[in-house]
């Protein structure tokens, strides 16, 4: 059965719009009203961060809101509570590293997420190899495990990871963690182009999609785009609003 | 079959390890093992790597009997002397067989984390020897703790970077050179400094230092025809204490592998997945890493190589602590009973031997000497003057 955030964006998909998910680190003060900005200038779904201490993917900006929420006092649990009151209309997911999964236990934390109203996960640290215990728990649950495919992955990896994703595929954007960068690189729509041709499931590119023009550049290739470190670098300097001016202006620039 | 065969083909030992990576790093973590596999058994490689070990690093490191300290203590007390090694640990030992082995796939840079600064220094030395750049990454405050290592490093033709990220330690030096390692990875080769990580580094690390133990066990055989009754090395990551252990953990001998008490990841942690591998980890109740602190910089790491807590689990070996105030007690009693100044990671073992001479009176006791104390002595001026 396809989940709720797959049928979402195919619907959409089909529609002829252009995916846009922005990624907000939960528990940064006043991430909520940054969720309801940007879900109001056009976002079609939204990741909701689960803040971790050793974020291995994440660059300076993201690694900086994911410990200011630590510091905080954000926990997955204050943060899915807080999560449950948002009913912004769109999928929520959350992303987050394995171990505060394996820490709360696969079941717990599929409970956990649909409780709160979240449909979806992703797990940057769980390769498909390591991906089963939890993908089990999270397909019986209802939670779609969106996988991550990179520059790296030979061809005969690709479709073992699209046959494994819920909701789209994540097409890492770039050899590097997250982050802004002044171009986007070119292997973002050379990947995008080799999962687009062996799936017809929602690619969106994330990972270095740092401007409206870079996803203007990412969705010729792609169906969408996940923004992350230039999002929160929005809402580190100027608030909620901010991030919700960007996302229109990222929102305009993918739908010309 | 050995209690130390290869681990499984997802790289577990028992229900630890594993291969938790961004995918970006999944084909070069695959990479690395078939390269590691094949040249594992190719008399050519391991001739060359055999030739460094001598003619470079010095080996075989001599068993020093400590006839002072052992009268002192009851035991009979034998100390494996990698603190003799070129530049000062058993860290080279590894070192020298990930460069080889990054040669040999054709990758010209290396980086590195680093600690006490002993695994930097190692790498930054058998990067100047082949030729290969070499970047390091250490943690703020270790950089501030080990200023003497990180000007080694740099003698040596290779970069330091001070991380700023998180506790600003090790733990956080390795996030940082995985970040590059997942950008930098078509060029470059991550060499790990201890049994820890995604696999094959646990299982390739533990190969690399298992000449500790094979020289350890031919020497006890020479010496007294037999095996120690208690073999004890410090545990970090815990490189040194599984390359003595692998000579002797099919015998009947005692294992113990001590940890630092602010570090105790087997004393005090629960399951967890940090660095690639699932293995005993402090977390608080949420799975938030926590930060290690101790007296020496080179223990300071939350987790502990996932064979350990193999080891552990199945009661093969075990893992007390020791406080900081026991283990400069321990430094001290080595210098002046022995006139050797160990670093202070392997005064932890000690640390233990000496709260535990009276249950251990009559035994024979081998303990890895892990790293001389040069590196530390600025710090113990510090303290001792206090
Ligand atoms: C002398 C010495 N011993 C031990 C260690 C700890 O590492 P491991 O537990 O991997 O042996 C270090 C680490 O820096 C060290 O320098």
């Amino acid at each position: 059965m396809t989940g709720i955030l797959e049928t979402a964006l195919r619907d959409k998909r089909a529609a002829g719009r252009k995916l846009l998910i922005p990624y907000i680190t939960g528990g940064l003060a006043g991430w909520q009203d940054a969720v309801r900005a940007v879900t109001a200038a056009g976002a079609d779904a939204i990741e909701i961060g689960l803040p971790f201490s050793d974020p291995v993917m994440d660059g300076p900006v993201i690694q900086q809101a994911s410990q200011m929420a630590l510091e905080g006092g954000a926990t997955p649990v204050s943060i899915l509570d807080e999560a449950r009151s948002l009913d912004v209309g769109i999928p929520l997911a959350v992303m987050t590293y394995y171990n505060t999964v394996h820490h709360a236990g696969h079941e717990r934390f599929a409970h956990q997420l649909i409780a709160a109203g979240v449909v979806a996960a992703l797990v940057p640290d769980l390769p498909l190899e390591e991906s089963g215990p939890w993908c089990a728990a999270a397909d019986e649950a209802g939670i779609e495990t969106v996988m991550f495919a990179a520059p790296t992955a030979p061809d005969e990896r690709l479709p073992r990871i699209v046959a494994r994703a819920r909701g789209f595929v994540y097409s890492v954007g770039l050899l590097g963690v997250t982050g802004e960068r002044g171009q986007l690189a070119s292997t973002a729509a050379s990947l995008a182009r080799r999962l687009k041709a062996i799936t017809d499931m929602p690619v969106l590119i994330g990972v270095g999609v740092s401007n409206a023009a870079q996803a203007r550049q990412a969705v010729q290739v792609a169906d969408g785009v996940v923004m992350g470190a230039s999002v929160i670098k929005r809402i580190l300097d100027g608030g909620a609003d901010a991030a919700g001016d960007y996302i229109a202006e990222v929102r305009a620039a993918i739908d010309e | 079959m050995s209690l130390m065969a290869e681990p499984s083909a997802t790289g577990r030992f028992g229900e630890f390890g594993g291969r938790f990576v961004p995918e970006t790093l999944v084909p070069a973590c695959e990479e690395l093992e078939a390269a590691f596999r094949e040249a594992w058994v190719d008399p050519t490689f391991r001739a060359e790597l055999d030739y460094l070990l001598r003619q470079y690093a010095g080996r075989p490191s001599i068993l020093t009997e400590c006839a002072n300290l052992g009268e002192q203590l009851g035991i009979r007390l034998l100390l494996k002397r990698e603190d003799l090694n070129h530049t000062g640990s058993h860290k080279i030992n590894n070192v020298l067989g990930q460069a080889l082995l990054a040669k040999r796939m054709g990758k010209h840079r290396l980086v590195a984390e680093t600690g006490a600064g002993q695994h930097g220094v190692a790498s930054a030395t058998a990067a100047a020897l082949l030729g290969m750049e070499c970047k390091v990454y250490m943690g703020a405050v270790d950089v501030g703790r080990q200023a003497l290592n990180v000007f080694r490093m740099k003698l040596l033709g290779s970069e330091v970077e001070s991380v700023q990220s998180g506790s600003r330690t090790l733990k956080d030096a390795v996030n940082e050179a995985m970040r590059d390692w997942v950008a930098s990875v078509e060029t470059t080769h991550y060499c790990l400094g201890s049994v820890m990580g995604p696999h094959p580094y646990p299982w390739m690390v533990r190969e690399f230092h298992r000449v500790v133990g094979d020289e350890a066990k031919q020497q006890c055989h020479d010496l007294f025809g037999d095996v120690p009754d208690v073999v004890v090395a410090c545990v970090g990551g815990g490189s040194n204490a599984i390359g003595i252990f692998s000579g002797f953990v099919d015998d009947r001998s005692r294992l113990v592998g001590v940890e630092p008490a602010g570090g105790a990841a087997v004393g005090r942690g629960q399951p967890g997945v940090v660095h690639g591998m699932r293995s005993y980890l402090m977390q608080d109740e949420y799975g938030q890493v926590l930060e290690a602190e101790s007296i020496s910089a080179g223990l300071d790491h939350p987790g502990v190589g996932p064979e350990h807590s193999y080891l552990a689990s199945i009661g093969r070996a075990e893992y007390p602590s020791v406080t900081d105030a026991e283990v400069i007690d321990a430094f001290q009693l080595l210098a002046r009973s022995e006139g050797i100044i160990p670093a202070l990671e392997c005064a932890h073992a000690l640390a233990w031997i000496t709260r535990e001479a009276a249950n251990l009176r009559g035994s024979t006791v081998l303990m890895n000497l892990s790293g001389r104390g040069d590196k530390d002595v600025a710090q113990m001026m510090d303290i001792l003057s206090r």
